[in-house]
């Protein structure tokens, strides 16, 4: 006999949907099926039982090769490497829950750590913009209930999110949306034709490199002042048009992403948009959303906010106080510079997102990879400590994009004798204890 | 459990009509008891000279959950200069307007705070409001979910449905563990869903065709049908405007058409918080003044209303608060940086830093109409003193506040010498009111006060024998009071002993044990509604993004839960 277990959280990208059904084998081993999930999404669940899993933690040898050694020995490695370090970066969260975040930290208060997330290599720039000018924002709900104007602004939801759209911005009926995508106008600046850009009613291609350029000229649109011919390749024509339909709207969003933190200007482009979702508020109503796309690294902000208040690249090195400075507590600039002494990566893979300097630096020190999977850090890594997924073999909170938070589900039993993050922590914790006590 | 006995001290207690008497007060297994009924072994605190009071309550703070925590992140520069570990059992503590959850419960702890409500917590957020709550040490924390705008209840109310609204309300304390109807700008903020608003109790809300006053109206009766143990408590329309002293009075007399009905000895129907942002006489900020008296007036006549401040302390903070089109209108006139959320189907919420500055009149009226509504007050145990923290003031600066109210020259003098001193004196009256708050006045106007209104009058808020043990012993001595207001600040900044449930949490100062704080919530039971089941399901299906099988809050969030159970089946 096959239970279903419903309600359950896709534990992949910042869309988090949590509507998937999945259908478990009688002893709660073997995920059968998944149902409601992207492709990407169905991908992450079946990826438990992919074959060749490792199921125990590996210690690099003086060869080069790794070797399985205890959970024990593993966490002693660990929180020795952690107390006799005098800076260890600690970087990742974004693939965990909450609750490992907060023993995390605990740690990291300890022994003098750097608590970043990817946000210093994603929406680190988004997060400076809303520093400097704040944002009006909204729950995704909202939107589905209320848009009538959805513009994606360099980002790419067709792949990176993929049931966004169905879910939330293009196609869901809503309270005041009853006619669903015929009710609302959708607009794709871009500087290439996307997936996405297929699914709106309107592309507008940007010259690569010009995003705050043309926002600049959607803000002077909407004051009625004067344009040049083209900006960033669009014609002003286009541009006014485009306004008054936008001033003409009910409620409005722009989704942004890559395309607008990681070109020229960053978190200035960043900056603009929110000016211009400012703006639209004299004439209706508008918001703005980063579309969040590593799973849970809203939560590693917001749990990072209320303990110490910044949400990412916090420097507890000083153990008396929290700093943050994007470019000095940031973990590739820490890095490139040299700055820390040793490494600790949890559920995330800097190896694959890095720049390579700041990988070749991380390979060079103790470095600890806690990961569910081989991934391209566990491979320079001295240890690698594998665990149970979050969301799939155990629960645990996550923030969706719009910060909202679920509590995730544990679908089936991890291997025998897996840890969880949380187990693992504690158990370093408590290790750090004992070690800095006889200190 | 050790036991204790406090000698000596000078006790403050409404709840037993004690005022400033020596009187020793004795701990057992985390109540007060007789003194007879502790053994030969409780240990000795000598607490002569010193003053006693229970453990105090805030009864309004925004202290947990998104908007606070937003407040947190988009203002690193809080932190600047604010980030240390203080000495004892702490962790690094920051922020000086929103400060992180552990300066959170530290500082409520250093003050004598026992017990802290966060006044608005939006249902689809209630997991991130409890996991804040977890997080915050040694104080007792309970949430009150925001209704004001919510569209079960737009609706309902609409056709008048009371027992779909009572049962409504059932079901999202149950599933956001909260504690009681939470009101902020009625109809106003779902309006600004569509960049609206509502400015009187009588404007309509945009399709729903509802009045602020028939949802304020339909909330306080389904409130009573409940029988729940706070009062509906309400932000009212109209924030923050000049003049809108008319609205609420408005407001206010809603009063007089619910009677109380609750088991917990609560007597009002309406706890109306942060009055001094609506006490506002004056067409415009150039010719605001003070309403403070004429509103005091109606309050001081009907009993079925508490109060509490939301006293403007002249510093820089970050406002917060569910009223999105207020934050909105503050961006527009201080131009800083503003952050808004709209919540599908339940609220919105706004940020915008703010500078209270003592050279800027309409601050320094504030300043003047937050104390006389206290000064005001003819009965304590309906004034609780609040900043309405973070909105008017961060809520460390209440031992200021304390020494504003309990002397009048420290008053005085700080009125005396805002750069337009005649202007303020001139639009307010506080230059004409001599009187000083005794100790036994703050008492309730902070213990006995809050936990009557909260409905947790039987364990707490007093030292009677069988209440709760939660103390707070300051450095004052009643035979020989402080002569200067920052004498009084001192001592109300660093409780010379904080107990919680008997066990000492901080020592001159010093946090010595982070105690077991519990989370406070409202399980009524009431007839099944197959109405409001329909309506839920629904709801759920169609217009929330989340399913209605993630909505609550897991029982781990909250590890120790004081659960205020009620029958209403039979209401
Ligand atoms: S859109 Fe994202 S959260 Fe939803 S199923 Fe796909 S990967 Fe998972
Ligand atoms: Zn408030």
């Amino acid at each position: 006999m096959t239970k279903v277990v419903k309600d359950v959280i896709c534990p992949f990208c910042g869309t988090l949907c949590d509507d998937v059904e999945i259908t478990v084998s009688d002893d709660n081993k073997k995920i059968i099926s998944v149902r409601n999930a992207c492709a990407i999404g169905a991908e992450k669940f079946n990826h438990t039982s992919l074959p060749g899993r490792v199921t125990r933690p590996r210690m690099r040898q003086p060869d080069g090769t790794f070797k399985e050694v205890s959970y024990d020995e593993a966490v002693d490695w660990t929180a020795k490497t952690l107390v006799n370090a005098r800076k260890t970066l600690m970087y990742g969260w974004a693939s965990t829950s909450c609750q490992a975040m907060s023993v995390g930290h605990e740690i990291a208060e300890k022994i003098g750590g750097i608590v970043d997330n990817c946000a210093t290599v994603c929406h680190g720039s988004s997060l400076i913009a809303i520093q400097d000018v704040g944002v009006p924002s909204c729950t995704l709900g909202e939107v589905k209930n209320r848009a009538d104007r959805v513009i994606f602004w360099g980002c790419n939801p067709a792949h990176a999110h993929p049931r966004h759209m169905s879910r939330y911005s293009i196609f869901p009926r809503g309270f005041f949306t009853v006619k669903g995508h015929k009710g609302r106008k959708i607009y794709c600046v871009d500087c290439r034709y996307t997936d996405t850009a297929r699914c709106a009613d309107e592309f507008i291609q940007v010259q690569q490199g010009y995003d705050y350029e043309l926002l600049n000229a959607f803000r002077t649109a909407a004051r009625g002042e004067v344009l040049p011919d083209t900006v960033g390749g669009v014609p002003k024509e286009k541009i006014y048009e485009i306004v008054e339909e936008l001033k003409g709207g009910r409620f409005g969003v722009i989704f942004f992403g890559m395309g607008l933190t990681h070109t020229m200007g960053r978190n200035h482009n960043i900056d603009i948009a929110i000016a211009l979702t400012r703006d639209m508020n004299d004439f209706t109503k508008f918001n703005i959303m980063a579309m969040r796309g590593h799973w849970n690294v809203t939560g590693s902000g917001q749990v990072l906010a209320w303990q110490y208040g910044f949400p990412y690249a916090v420097d507890l090195s000083r153990r008396t106080k929290a700093r943050y400075q994007t470019g000095e507590t940031t973990s590739v600039d820490l890095l490139i510079r040299n700055e820390v002494d040793a490494c600790f990566n949890i559920a995330t893979d800097p190896g694959a997102h890095f720049p390579i300097d700041s990988v070749v630096s991380m390979s060079k020190k103790p470095t600890v990879t806690i990961d569910p999977h081989i991934n391209m850090s566990t491979e320079i890594s001295d240890l690698h400590i594998p665990v149970a997924m979050v969301g799939v073999e155990v629960g645990g909170c996550a923030y969706r994009m719009d910060n909202v938070p679920i509590e995730t589900r544990k679908v089936v039993d991890p291997p025998d004798g897996m840890l969880t993050d949380v187990e693992l922590l504690t158990k370093i914790n408590e290790r750090v204890d004992e070690l800095m006590g006889a200190k | 459990m050790s036991e204790y006995i406090i000698k000596n001290g000078h006790v403050f207690d409404p709840v037993q009509k004690i005022k400033g008497d020596k009187k020793d007060i004795a701990i057992k297994d985390g109540k007060i008891v007789e003194a007879s009924e502790v053994s030969s072994s409780a240990k000795s605190i000598n607490a002569k000279g010193k003053t006693i009071m229970a453990g105090a309550m805030e009864i309004h703070a925004h202290v947990a959950g998104p908007k606070v925590n937003a407040g947190r992140w988009f203002r690193p520069e809080d932190k600047i200069f604010d980030s240390h570990k203080k000495p004892g059992m702490t962790r690094i503590e920051g922020g000086k307007s929103i400060p992180t959850v552990f300066k959170t419960g530290y500082e409520y702890a250093r003050m004598g705070y026992t017990f802290a409500m966060e006044a608005a917590m939006p249902p689809l957020y209630a997991r991130h409001v409890h996991e804040e709550i977890h997080d915050t040490p040694i104080i007792d924390e309970a949430a009150l979910p925001v209704f004001g705008n919510n569209w079960f209840i737009l609706e309902y109310l609409k056709n008048r449905e009371i027992e779909n609204t009572a049962a409504y309300i059932a079901w999202i304390l149950n599933q956001t563990k909260g504690y009681g109807v939470k009101i902020v700008n009625p109809g106003g903020t779902e309006a600004w869903a569509w960049g609206l608003n509502c400015l009187t109790i009588n404007d309509p809300v945009p399709y729903f065709e509802i009045t602020p006053a028939e949802i304020v109206t339909g909330l306080m009766e389904a409130n009573e049908y409940l029988g729940l143990p706070h009062s509906v408590h309400i932000h009212q329309n109209d924030l923050g405007n000049p003049g809108n002293y008319k609205v609420t009075l408005d407001t206010l007399r809603l009063a007089e058409k619910v009677k109380p009905k609750n088991d917990f000895g609560r007597d009002q129907v309406m706890h109306s918080t942060h009055l001094q942002f609506h006490a506002y006489g004056g067409e415009s900020f150039a010719n605001i003044e003070s309403k403070a008296k004429e509103v005091m007036d109606y309050v001081n006549s009907n009993e079925a209303i508490t109060f509490d401040t939301g006293n403007v302390t002249l510093d820089e903070t970050t406002t917060m608060t569910a009223d999105g089109p207020f934050e909105h209108h503050l961006c527009s006139l201080n131009h800083l940086k503003w952050f808004n959320v709209d919540v599908e189907l339940e609220t919105a919420a706004g940020i915008v830093p703010y500078v209270y500055s003592p050279n800027v009149s309409v601050n320094a009226i504030q300043w003047a109409i937050g104390l006389e509504l206290a000064l005001y007050a003819k009965d304590p145990m309906r004034c609780f003193i609040t900043t309405d923290h973070p909105n008017a003031g961060p809520f460390t600066r209440y031992p200021r506040v304390m020494s504003w109210l309990m002397c009048a020259k420290t008053r005085n003098e700080r009125l005396n010498t805002f750069k337009n001193a005649d202007k303020i004196i001139d639009r307010t009256t506080l230059a004409e009111i001599d009187r000083e708050i005794s100790l036994y006045e703050l008492a309730a106007m902070t213990r006995a006060g809050p936990a009557k209104s909260l409905g947790l009058s039987k364990d707490f808020g007093g030292l009677k024998p069988g209440m709760n043990a939660d103390i707070a012993i300051y450095n004052i001595n009643p035979e020989k009071l402080p002569t200067k207001g920052e004498d009084y600040e001192k001592a109300f900044s660093n409780v010379a002993y904080l107990f919680k449930d008997g066990k000492i949490c901080v020592k001159d100062g010093t946090v010595v044990d982070n105690g077991q704080k519990k989370t406070f919530w409202v399980d009524v039971k009431v007839n099944p509604n197959k109405q409001v089941r329909h309506d839920v399901v629904e709801k759920f299906l169609k217009y929330y993004s989340v399913n209605e099988g993630n909505y609550s809050v897991p029982d781990d969030y909250a590890p120790h839960q004081h659960i205020i159970s009620l029958d209403a089946t039979h209401a």
